[in-house]
């Protein structure tokens, strides 16, 4: 591989999942490994993708399995690859699918690449459950022993509480609060009503339908035939509700503040379980192989906010940033795809662009702007689709530069909130 | 004796007191066994026998893969007596037995395939190490050439894994690879191959110095002490032995009985006089016309896995490295398992998501009986599942270089897909299409490049049948049939070529077969007299079980069609179409010629079948003899006529076709050979005498009056066959 080229512009040429499937349902059989290989292998095939000229391959899970860390490895080994293909994995929280694309276009515009596969996988079915502290100490105290009375004194030390497992929370670790409890602070802190909220779960839910009977939304989507017995195939998302309603959605009770709460099952994303990919090419290689990119990447930005203030609010802050780097204002933004972790935090990310306060603190003397909500989430978002974490940045980019191509519009932005305070945002450009 | 030139095929470095022996046969990818090579080897050992300085030896293969791949057959073609063949099994006896016994300790260094006189040699070592590859495998395939192991196997295995491992690997010619040649200790150790070498020169040291015995004890098990280590147990391990291999070979094998008589021998009188009694068996046996036919035929298909299919066999140039399979059903599963079994990713088509799954699901079957017989680990199991790949909608074939069609066997469904498909194809790819009666021509007459279709007929279950036919029509481009004929070799599969007709050639020999079996129940003969002559023939199964497997509606439009092509002599019997008309489909509707379980497993004969016949559920007796005659010769007169259109190339392609894919008896070489053994002058006899009775349907083809007129034959009379 040539080393240090001249950069060139990142295009994305297409992007596939698996379907997305509500945690413990149709997916629970596989792993986060097996449903990426899914994702990857459709997306090598329906882009008609000569397996020898992919250069790298990142991936980005939240929650990895213990025994095979490096994700984007395992997927890369897939048969389908050959095995020189370098892949490394990639975590950040809810942004993880972005963190894998910017790192592979990063390499593609350092020259260090010409053809990378980047995106995620997550399966909350299959989280890994731990053994308490107590017990770990003594399983390896026992593994140590040389004698069958220093076995049976290790095991001697475990209490009865010390059998009980742990499993990984949704929490932050610096300040113990869950994802939950932060939309349920960020909803009060930014003024939103329970009805805002709801009103923007169920235009997901609606978009993503209409996406779905339409056969946009599920053009994204790989089959995935089912084991272990392969009886049938799943093919559209599980977690859409054609038939919700506001009525319905008020009727849920708050999960997180019960007294004063506002954020239900209705307006959250829920567990869910699926893999996301897109194909990146040098725009130079990709016109040499003869694709037609759907869009190019024109810039992208990061920050960060106290995790204890407003958790999942870093987005304001990236977006202004990411489209400063384009040159480029709100405005000029024909479509707009935000996370949508929780409909508290999607409506406070939209409070934030609008103020100034906000603005100042990325170093912008005036407010990023007001998003025309019917350029958002077109096709619906996380509340309705799903949100398997280490996939959703994929799933968000391919369905922004679809629908991008599709409308005739020029320019597209995406954000991604993020556990640890995390935020990202990305401008791209139709080809 | 060979005269030709002789470049060395051994050479010799001596390392430290030991002799390496390199085996590197020169101008051949395989070493084998020639007179000329024994002879050059028995040179070395008597050198290194009079050399003081030099105390043990190792003989190691040069070649990737292989350690020493037997006896070279061209030296059977040339025994003329029995005495011949006698004389060459105790030239190789002379030889191991100077290994075994010589001053020097001899140690087999093995890596890749050891079979036949290649492993009989590593019996005779002192120590045999192996390479832990999965390319090293052990086996003596002798009686699968109607021989037995003649340079001492049958007296040394039994020796040194025991009776009943013996006879397993004898009998049966089984593949024993690495981790279990260890374990039936076959093999003393098995090391990683880049020390082989290495740690048998340190084994012949330890051996010259007597650290490790050249005698050792085989460890004795309670079973070996029950069975093989006394002579009542022995008595019963070979009258179960002789009773499953009559079982099995139906009495048409001779060398499996001979191969039993070579083990007993071992465990009778000297060693001397189990050699001889060894020898002699196998001069015995080369004389056997089983074991010319067996050779003939392993000739035959090492000629086939050279031949492209045009002219100068060229190499492939981009051969094909992945396919789609339009059709999710039973055939298109198994060519999907067979094609990710070799490593070639497969895009899956249907018309729905669900039919694709459960074709995954029909992969993962095959696979995974594999996966539990341990034929593969669970990774392989996971990965050549994971090659399959789903779609309703064609996305994924703008490079895919070859489509197979596995959809529904309707010309008009077929010419409909192709067309579909043909534009979503690049220009070059290849549409073959998987039908087993309707002409290519046909369904290529829908498309745009006919150049570029082809057929592709396997046989169910493809992933067990060996045979493919690959259908060319006048149009098929050569190079489409090359690679075409490449790619079914690399899925494992047996492939002849034939041009375009009705039923191909396999169908269309089979179509006068089954149906003269129909004539004989017209005429009032039992369903179970025809199949059970047939099977006594060598045939696996006889042709109303065959019809009742196939299913009567499949065979009664096969039949359909084949008629309408050719008429008179294929006209089907009364018998096939009353008892489809009675709504029997045969096994798929567990109710046919046979009566069928719940489970769909075969019962006796259904005697309510005659109440549809005339005559009713009294059958008439015939000669078996004159059963046989009549079947066997309407496949072999339709056989011959399909070398006269010229629908098979070759009379060796039609023997293949003929064996492998309908199960004509290998041991009679197929419908050609059978013609040779006759002679074309009695086969054209009988036919005219049966033609004389059933007039029309065994008129002689012109090929075979000729045949007898000039008194020729399909293959020489002398040296190789093919």
């Amino acid at each position: 591989m040539p080393i240090h080229e001249p950069g060139r512009r990142v295009a994305i040429i297409a992007g596939v999942r698996t379907p997305f499937a509500k945690a413990g349902t149709t997916l629970k059989a596989l792993s986060a490994i097996e449903l990426g290989k899914i994702a990857v292998s459709e997306l090598v095939h329906r882009t008609d993708l000569d397996p020898a000229s992919l250069d790298l391959l990142t991936f980005g899970t939240v929650i990895p399995s213990v025994l095979a860390p490096n994700i984007a490895r395992e997927v890369a080994l897939m048969p389908l690859l050959p095995k020189r293909v370098d892949a490394w994995s990639v975590s950040r929280a809810c942004a993880s699918a972005n963190q894998a694309i910017t790192d592979a276009a990063d390499q593609i515009a350092l020259g260090h690449a010409q053809v990378a596969i980047a995106g995620g996988a997550e399966s909350l079915s299959n989280v890994p459950i731990l053994h308490s502290r107590g017990f770990s100490d003594a399983l390896v105290a026992a593994s140590k022993a040389k004698t069958l009375a220093q076995r049976v004194q290790a095991f001697g030390r475990i209490r009865a509480k010390d059998f009980v497992p742990i499993t990984p929370a949704i929490a932050e670790p610096t300040t113990g609060e869950t994802m939950g409890q932060s939309a349920e602070k960020m909803a009060k802190l930014n003024g939103i009503s329970r009805e805002e909220q709801d009103a923007l779960a169920l235009a997901s839910h609606r978009n993503a339908h209409a996406g779905t009977v339409d056969g946009r939304l599920t053009a994204e989507i790989a089959p995935v035939m089912l084991p272990p017995k392969y009886e049938s195939a799943m093919t559209a998302d599980n977690g859409i509700r054609s038939d919700t309603t506001l009525e319905q959605l008020a009727a849920l009770k708050p999960v997180f503040d019960r007294r004063y709460g506002t954020v239900t099952a209705g307006n959250a994303s829920p567990l869910t379980d699926g893999a996301a990919a897109v194909l990146l090419m040098r725009e130079d290689v990709a016109r040499a192989q003869g694709y037609v990119p759907k869009a190019y990447i024109r810039s992208y930005a990061y920050a960060a906010v106290d995790p204890g203030e407003q958790l999942l609010q870093a987005p304001v802050l990236a977006a202004p940033m990411a489209l400063k780097r384009a040159g480029l204002s709100l405005k000029e933004i024909d479509l707009v795809e935000m996370h949508e972790a929780f409909a508290a935090q999607v409506l406070s990310n939209l409070r934030g662009f609008e103020s100034k306060e906000w603005a100042a603190r990325a170093g912008f003397s005036t407010a990023t702007g007001a998003v025309d909500r019917d350029r958002l989430n077109v096709m619906g978002g996380s509340i309705a689709t799903g949100h398997p974490f280490g996939a959703t940045g994929a799933r968000v980019t391919t369905t922004l530069v679809n629908e991008l191509a599709r409308r005739g519009g020029q320019f597209g932005l995406m954000t991604v909130c993020a556990a640890g305070g995390l935020g990202f945002a990305m401008v791209v450009e139709r080809a | 004796m060979s005269t030709e030139p002789k470049a060395s095929a051994l050479s010799l470095e001596v390392v430290e007191g030991i002799a390496v022996l390199t085996f590197d046969l020169p101008g051949e990818s395989i070493n084998k066994f020639s007179p000329a090579v024994i002879e050059e080897f028995t040179r070395h050992i008597e050198r290194i026998e009079k050399d003081a300085a030099i105390t043990g030896a190792v003989l190691i293969s040069a070649k990737p893969g292989i350690f020493i791949a037997g006896a070279d057959i061209d030296q059977f073609l040339e025994f003329r007596t029995a005495a011949d063949a006698t004389a060459a099994s105790a030239f190789g006896h002379a030889m191991m037995t100077r290994i075994e016994t010589g001053r020097v300790p001899v140690v087999a260094a093995i890596d890749g395939a050891c079979l036949g006189g290649g492993l009989e040699f590593s019996l005779a070592c002192a120590y045999r190490v192996a390479a832990d590859t999965p390319k090293t495998v052990l086996q003596l395939p002798e009686t699968q050439l109607g021989l037995i192991p003649g340079a001492g196997g049958t007296q040394r295995l039994p020796r040194l894994i025991g009776l009943q491992a013996a006879l397993d690997m004898i009998l049966t010619a089984k593949n024993v690879r690495a981790k279990k040649a260890l374990q039936i200790r076959l093999v003393d150790e098995l090391v990683h191959p880049s020390i082989l070498r290495e740690i048998a020169i340190q084994r012949a040291k330890e051996l010259a110095s007597g650290t490790l015995a050249r005698k050792r004890e085989r460890p004795h098990g309670a079973k070996e002490l029950l069975l093989d280590d006394n002579p009542i147990g022995r008595a019963v391990v070979f009258r179960q032995a002789r009773e499953m291999t009559l079982k099995k070979s139906k009495g048409h094998y001779p060398a499996l009985l001979a191969a039993l008589d070579a083990v007993a021998a071992a465990y009778h009188g000297s060693e001397a006089e189990g050699f001889a009694e060894e020898a002699r068996l196998f001069g015995e046996m080369a004389m056997t016309p089983v074991s010319k036919e067996l050779i003939f035929l392993f000739y035959a298909t090492t000629s086939l896995k050279k031949d492209v299919g045009i002219p100068g066999n060229p190499v492939v140039q981009k051969p094909v490295d992945r396919i789609a399979v339009l059709g999710t059903g039973f055939m298109g599963a198994g060519i999907a398992a067979i094609s990710v079994m070799k490593e070639v990713p497969v895009r899956f088509k249907d018309t729905e998501a669900d039919r694709v799954a459960k074709g995954v699901g029909a992969v993962q079957d095959v696979l995974k009986d594999r996966f539990t017989k341990r034929r593969i680990t669970r990774q392989q199991f996971e990965d050549q599942l994971g090659l399959v790949s789903g779609t309703t909608t064609y996305t994924g074939f703008g490079r895919v270089p070859l489509v197979i069609e596995a959809v529904f066997e309707d010309l008009a469904v077929k010419q409909a897909v192709l067309k579909e498909t043909e534009a979503k194809l690049s220009p070059t790819a290849i549409f073959a299409t998987n039908t087993s009666t309707i002409p290519i021509a046909r369904i290529a007459a829908a498309s745009a490049r006919p150049e570029r279709v082809i057929g592709m007929h396997f046989f169910s279950p493809v992933h067990k049948m060996p045979l493919l036919e690959v259908i060319v029509t006048p149009k098929t481009a050569p190079e489409v049939t090359a690679a075409v004929v490449e790619f079914g070799r690399r899925i494992g599969k047996t492939v002849i070529i034939v041009n375009d007709a009705p039923g191909f050639f396999v169908n269309r020999i089979l179509a006068p077969y089954v149906n003269e079996a129909g004539k004989l129940l017209d005429e009032g003969v039992a369903v179970d007299a025809i199949d059970k002559a047939m099977s006594a023939f060598g045939f696996p199964v006889g042709p109303i079980n065959l019809i009742d497997e196939v299913g009567l509606d499949i065979a009664g439009k096969s039949g359909a069609i084949m008629a309408d092509a050719f008429g008179g002599r294929m006209q089907p019997s009364d018998a096939l179409v009353k008892v489809l008309g009675a709504g029997r489909l045969g096994r798929k509707g567990k109710k046919g010629f046979y009566q069928y379980d719940e489970d769909g497993k075969r019962e006796g004969v259904d005697e309510t079948v005659y109440a549809l016949y005339a005559g009713g559920a009294k059958r008439r007796e015939v000669p078996k003899e004159e059963i046989q005659r009549r079947l066997s010769l309407a496949m072999v007169n339709e056989a011959a006529r399909c070398l006269e259109e010229g629908i098979v190339r070759t009379a060796r392609d039609g023997d293949i076709g003929a064996v492998f894919g309908i199960g004509f008896p290998p041991f009679r070489g197929g419908p050609f050979r059978h013609v040779d053994a006759l002679g074309a002058a009695e086969v054209v006899r009988q036919l005219d005498a049966l033609d004389a009775v059933h007039a029309g349907r065994f008129t002689p083809a012109a090929i075979l009056r000729e045949m007898a007129r000039a008194g020729r034959t399909f293959y020489p009379r002398e040296g190789k066959p093919v």
